[in-house]
């Protein structure tokens, strides 16, 4: 028994490193490869001569490692924080409603971020554009975190307190409303409709620093909380009732993880607007193929989230370059048929 | 020791009242039958003595409060066996066993060499070492339910409570369950209370019964007391015999054709 233990902490390792290795050849292709710029392989041995007590002549000129620096590398960057942030929340919602269909959005995050996307886009009509900084994702961040904070608060007011069932449905009406009256506000703004339109197939391709380090903070600790929280959510797995007699607080519990999960998605929809796909289906791939404990799902996801959208991020941007594919079309698109080939070989269970 | 006293325990859902001014003293090391009929309380009693539902009263574990417990605390002196748990398919035996360790274990910690010992030890018990590894949705019946005794008895605390433990298994795995739960209260003089539907199990295995009628415990002791013919047919609305085996004492519980004293609810 023993033994066996060591063998799973040993295993877990191995998968750890290999999401790592994963991902920093993902972050190492997503800036490698693009419409302009150095030779791709050129790239790599630049940031390797970047690296200190390392020299080696790459070929990249200034002008070059401009765009590798401030155009594509936040783009990257950035595109690992989303698609991290989306899968490891995804991850923690599944894992705490115990629902295999739930994803980031579900109380309302993305409803509200697109809500106060329209609503800010149609009063600001271009005039932000001489603004110092962007308020769009700002006021989608608060929007979302509002909408979330509805939902609770109406799921919990009348479903009593252990429920997880009323809050997902509390969740179903309150994003109908929210969207509903999106499309109220876009009705009578339909000059706009196709910055909205984009805003909400969203984006990476605008990605800057400055986005990085707005949503990187609450990646970082809402991915910390959530981990923190893996084997409450083991025990979530077993039923309220049996958790509460494990010794898991149930209400409070739920709560600051589902407060962890929504904070993080709220940030990341704010810049990058609504990517879909991610965070059903990374955390639903990372436990076919790494098993179902959550000690591996949430830091498996968090990599494997930030290597696929890193990845699925690269096409979009030469397919029909020089227009960008949305990269919520190319997440489904790739993500779909892999996720079906899965559900072939092996069998899913929530 | 760990006496579980429990001083006019009330339990209701808004207006229905499905537990009324219960009161009891369970020895350490006891094991304690709750019977009566579907409704009468006893899923209720229980999920009270789990903090599942809220109640008045007290309810006091060697002296000790519950209510004042935090749920960790509550976690390591009472364990529960629900009516149906919840089996993930796909988790491991020993990944489900080592969810009974959680009260123990902190935010930031992994399970320690004594926190795995513990469940070498359970599954060893229950035998079920050579499972360790299986998913839960690979068992059969029986075995499902050790697993779930073995996830309690991995919490270590001084009492056990089961609700309907062997309602989902046939009459073999009944036996075997609860001469297992009689093996484990021995060795670890663990107290034990639990629902049981059969009476004559029920009669066989426990020290003592508590007949549960609407919320009210109508009769309590040795089960050659409480289980009268008349007194079931009072309470479960039923038509039986019970006979006492001559040689050992044993009460046996007998459905006869018949009518049963007035109509079932």
């Amino acid at each position: 028994m023993n033994d066996a233990a060591a063998d799973v902490a040993a295993r877990d390792r191995v998968w750890f490193v290999g999401g790592g290795v994963v991902l920093v050849v993902a972050i190492l292709v997503g800036v490698s490869i693009g419409p302009a710029g150095p030779d791709w392989w050129r790239v790599p041995l630049e940031l390797l001569d970047r690296l200190p007590l390392i020299a080696i002549d790459s070929g990249v000129t200034e002008p070059q490692w401009n765009i590798v620096w401030k155009i594509r590398m936040p783009r990257v960057v950035l595109g690992a924080l989303v698609g991290g942030m989306l899968s490891i929340a995804g991850a923690g919602y599944q894992g705490v409603f115990r629902n295999p269909l739930v994803d980031p959005y579900l109380l309302g995050a993305a409803a509200g971020a697109g809500l106060g996307a329209t609503i800010a886009i149609a009063i600001g009509r271009g005039a932000w554009n001489d603004w110092p900084v962007n308020p769009v994702p700002a006021i989608a961040f608060v929007f979302a975190v509002v909408t979330v904070l509805v939902t609770y608060t109406v799921g919990t007011a009348f479903g009593g307190s252990r429920s997880g069932a009323t809050l997902v449905l509390a969740g179903v009406a309150v994003v109908s409303f929210t969207s509903a009256m999106q499309t109220f506000v876009l009705r009578r703004n339909l000059d706009v409709i196709r910055e909205v339109f984009e805003w909400i197939l969203g984006s990476l391709a605008n990605a800057t620093w400055g986005d990085v380090r707005l949503c990187a903070p609450y990646v970082a600790v809402s991915s910390i909380v959530l981990i923190m929280h893996r084997r409450h959510l083991d025990v979530f797995r077993v039923g309220d009732d049996e958790a509460a007699t494990l010794g898991v607080s149930v209400t409070r519990t739920r709560l600051v993880i589902v407060v962890a999960a929504t904070l993080g998605t709220a940030a990341v929809v704010s810049v990058s607007g609504l990517i879909g796909f991610v965070g059903l289906v990374v955390p639903h791939l990372v436990r076919l193929l790494a098993g179902s404990r959550n000690k591996r799902v949430l830091p498996m996801s968090l990599m494997g989230g930030a290597a696929f959208l890193v990845l699925a991020d690269v096409p979009g941007r030469i397919l029909e370059n020089p227009a960008e594919t949305p990269i919520g079309v190319v997440t489904a698109f790739l993500g779909a048929p892999f996720f079906i080939y899965l559900l072939r070989t092996k069998r899913i269970s929530a | 020791m760990s006496e579980l006293v429990l001083s006019d325990v009330a339990v209701s859902y808004g207006e229905q009242r499905a537990v009324l001014a219960f009161n009891d003293r369970v020895d350490a090391g006891d094991w304690v039958g709750l019977i009566g009929p579907n409704g009468a309380g006893k899923s209720s009693l229980l999920r009270a003595i789990a903090g599942l539902v809220d109640h008045d009263g007290t309810i006091t574990v060697g002296g000790d409060d519950l209510a004042r417990m935090s749920d960790r605390e509550r976690a390591r002196n009472i364990a529960y066996v629900p009516q149906e748990p919840l089996i993930p398919n796909d988790m491991t035996v020993s990944d489900y066993v080592l969810l009974g360790r959680s009260p123990y274990i902190g935010y930031w910690s992994t399970e320690s060499k004594h926190d795995r010992r513990v469940i070498a030890d359970v599954l060893d018990q229950l035998r079920l070492a050579d499972f360790a590894l299986r998913p839960l949705g690979a068992l059969s019946g029986g075995e499902r339910q050790r697993v779930v005794l073995a996830r309690a008895l991995a919490q270590q605390t001084p009492i056990l409570l089961l609700d309907e433990p062997t309602s989902a298994l046939d009459i073999g795995h009944q036996q075997q369950a609860l001469e297992l739960v009689t093996e484990l209260r021995r060795e670890q003089s663990i107290t034990v209370i639990s629902a049981l539907h059969d009476l004559t199990l029920a009669g066989t295995y426990t020290d003592r019964l508590v007949m549960l009628h609407e919320g009210q415990a109508v009769a309590s002791g040795p089960a050659a007391e409480v289980l009268t013919a008349e007194r079931l047919g009072e309470v479960y609305h039923v038509c039986v015999t019970v006979d006492v085996d001559p040689d050992d004492g044993a009460v046996i519980v007998v459905p006869r054709r018949g009518f049963p004293v007035g109509p079932p609810r």
